[in-house]
């Protein structure tokens, strides 16, 4: 820290030209933001941020390394470098354990998150657009509603949709998963506000005045002008469901239908409940299922930066 | 508007109202129903488990229940440190993007950012492998520096949570606290600067403050994730069943209740016990903070 106190902020206070007495002296600023604070402050910020991204990081880069060696590698060499490279053992054993239930699994996963996203994306965008652009009795009350279910615990929901499910035979089948997953009030306060930042009401009424029906204005003119703010509340959708676990946990019973989150949670605890240890697959299944959220999300980059910013808003 | 209008936009919102009706209210209402039950055995239990109405005596033994009441006790000590120390150092590294360039400051929020793209569940493997003593690499750090630490002890176990939940928050809160700061208006800092004042002593006064709304809701949002901790300890549970036992959190002994006991009633009680709870805390600290800005 020596070095970088030296060429303090002081020593820019002495090039002042003059100073009222009593008044701290006043730095010379030449831009206004990034360079005022000196080299040796800048210097510590840049400092700081890299530990944290070095502490950001390194249990990514551990997963990675871990997932290139064999067991034998796995507990005898130094974990944060590589060690023999068996990525393609671990991935052919993960992809044949158990006949193939981890590519299931993955399966499962993406029929959840994609299916189940795009649905309740075109429900919340609908709902959305009918709450911002219409005055209908009743509003105010759906509205509240949507609220005020951000407050709700997943338990006081999930146990008795368990009940209800297993009543009418739903447990264990994909729809338990997807029909909760169409119904996200989340998604529909996005679409409201997307809504109201996109869609003017000059033009509703410009569609109306050339006769244009309700349903077609909503297809043709509302979802197309809308596609950024769907992008983005399709994205947070599929993120979400993808992340899930309290409710597959809860409603899928089957190792036929669970997801990756279930699968790879099953499979660390085997070694406690029956001494298989797994360790190795579970790593190499751990980062797999990473795949897929990190290539939808540099795909969909753009989107995603406005929906974590627009997801503090609610 | 027109009449006939307005209920064709209603129509928008109808398959939401219904899916909402079926997938939010009736299970609430269901809940609520259950948890005024209880299954008593008749005579020496040959004749089976009946249903008897027993009113509000779920809720009463809910709030007696030293299992039930300890474990949120403890997720809330345990939140009152993690919590404030996450949004500290999220607040710290938003401001140090805040005082770089902003191709800079780009690039370090994405590498910032990678840890709360992971899933929780992944996040909390892999730190649970870092912890390891067979496979992880903090251990061997830890003897060549004399210290002998066991992440998976009672005494250790919050902490090793606390590090994992901070680890994969840290990235989500510090964009919402930089995006709060991207709108201060840059001339009070000007006029900061001209009157003397340091970049330690601006961040103070007029970053800080102008950043407080962000920060009233990370906390909320984060207090309402830590009363229903669920999958941390969960998948701590896998590796050390004896220090993370099955009433560890609220949800974990809701869950238990439910599925291993079988006590389905007293689940549905203590469920809506834990909603209550969750929408006072989160009405207090609304209004505890909200009017402090006023």
């Amino acid at each position: 820290m020596a070095t970088t106190t030296t060429d303090s902020p002081r020593k820019s206070g002495k090039s002042r030209k003059s100073g009222r007495s009593g008044v701290p002296p006043v730095r010379r600023i030449t831009s206004p933001d990034a360079a005022s604070r000196g080299r040796g402050g800048q210097r510590f910020i840049l400092l700081g941020l890299i530990l944290a991204g070095v502490y950001s990081l390194f249990p990514v880069w551990w997963l990675i390394v871990a997932a290139t060696k064999d067991r034998v590698g796995l507990y005898q060499s130094n974990g944060l470098w590589f060690s023999g490279m068996h990525l393609w053992d671990n991935l052919h054993q993960l992809f044949t354990y158990e006949d193939g239930v981890f590519l299931r699994w993955t399966a499962n996963s993406f029929l959840y998150a994609g299916v189940g996203s795009l649905g309740s994306t075109l429900i919340a965008l609908a709902t959305g657009y009918g709450l911002a652009r219409f005055d209908f009795p009743g509003r105010g009350v759906v509205f509240a509603c949507v609220v005020g279910s951000f407050l709700i615990p997943i338990a006081l929901l999930t146990l008795p949709l368990y009940l209800m499910f297993s009543e009418i035979g739903l447990v264990d089948t994909p729809w338990a998963m997807l029909i909760p997953c169409l119904i996200n009030p989340f998604s529909v306060y996005l679409a409201k506000v997307y809504t109201e930042a996109t869609i003017p009401f000059e033009l509703l009424e410009a569609a109306r005045i050339d006769g244009a029906g309700e349903l077609r204005i909503f297809f043709s003119i509302v979802l197309r002008m809308m596609t950024t703010g769907g992008a983005t509340v399709f994205l947070l959708a599929f993120v979400n469901t993808w992340n899930a676990f309290f409710l597959p946990l809860t409603v899928l019973r089957g190792q036929e239908n669970w997801t990756l989150n279930l699968g790879l949670y099953n499979w660390s605890g085997k070694r406690a409940e029956s001494g298989i240890d797994l360790t190795s697959l579970v790593l190499t299944g751990a980062l797999l299922s990473i795949v897929p959220l990190a290539i939808i999300m540099t795909a969909m980059r753009r989107y995603w930066r406005t929906g974590v910013t627009m997801g503090a808003l609610k | 508007m027109v009449r006939s209008q307005r209920w064709k936009g209603a129509a928008f919102t109808v398959p939401f109202q219904l899916g909402f009706v079926f997938i939010y209210l009736v299970p609430i209402g269901y809940a609520v129903y259950e948890s005024l039950f209880q299954e008593k055995q008749s005579g020496l239990g040959l004749g089976g488990a009946t249903r008897e109405f027993t009113g509000l005596d779920n809720y009463q033994l809910g709030l007696t229940d030293s299992a039930f009441m300890g474990s949120i006790l403890r997720v809330v000590l345990f939140a009152c440190v993690q919590i404030p120390f996450m949004l500290l150092v999220s607040l710290v590294l938003a401001l140090f993007l805040d005082a770089l360039t902003s191709k800079a400051a780009n690039r370090f929020r994405i590498v910032l950012l990678i840890p709360y793209m992971i899933p929780g569940v992944v996040a909390a493997i892999v730190w649970i492998n870092l912890y390891s003593p067979e496979v992880g690499p903090l251990t061997p750090i830890g003897d060549l520096f004399g210290f002998d630490w066991n992440f998976f002890s009672p005494s250790m176990v919050w902490p090793s949570i606390g590090n994992l939940l901070t680890w994969h928050g840290i990235g989500y809160n510090m964009v919402i606290i930089y995006s709060a700061l991207q709108g201060v208006p840059r001339e009070l800092f000007e006029a900061a600067r001209l009157d003397g004042a340091s970049e330690a002593r601006i961040a103070l006064s007029i970053k800080i403050p102008f950043v407080r709304g962000a920060l009233v809701l990370t906390g909320l949002l984060s207090i309402i994730q830590m009363l229903q901790i669920f999958n941390e300890p969960a998948l701590f549970r896998n590796i050390t069943p004896e220090t993370v036992d099955d009433s560890f959190t609220p949800i974990m002994i809701i869950y238990n209740q439910a599925f291993n006991a079988g006590n389905y009633h007293y689940a549905a009680a203590l469920s809506v016990l834990l909603a209550l709870i969750l929408g006072v805390s989160s009405f207090l600290f609304y209004r505890l903070t909200a009017k402090e800005v006023d």
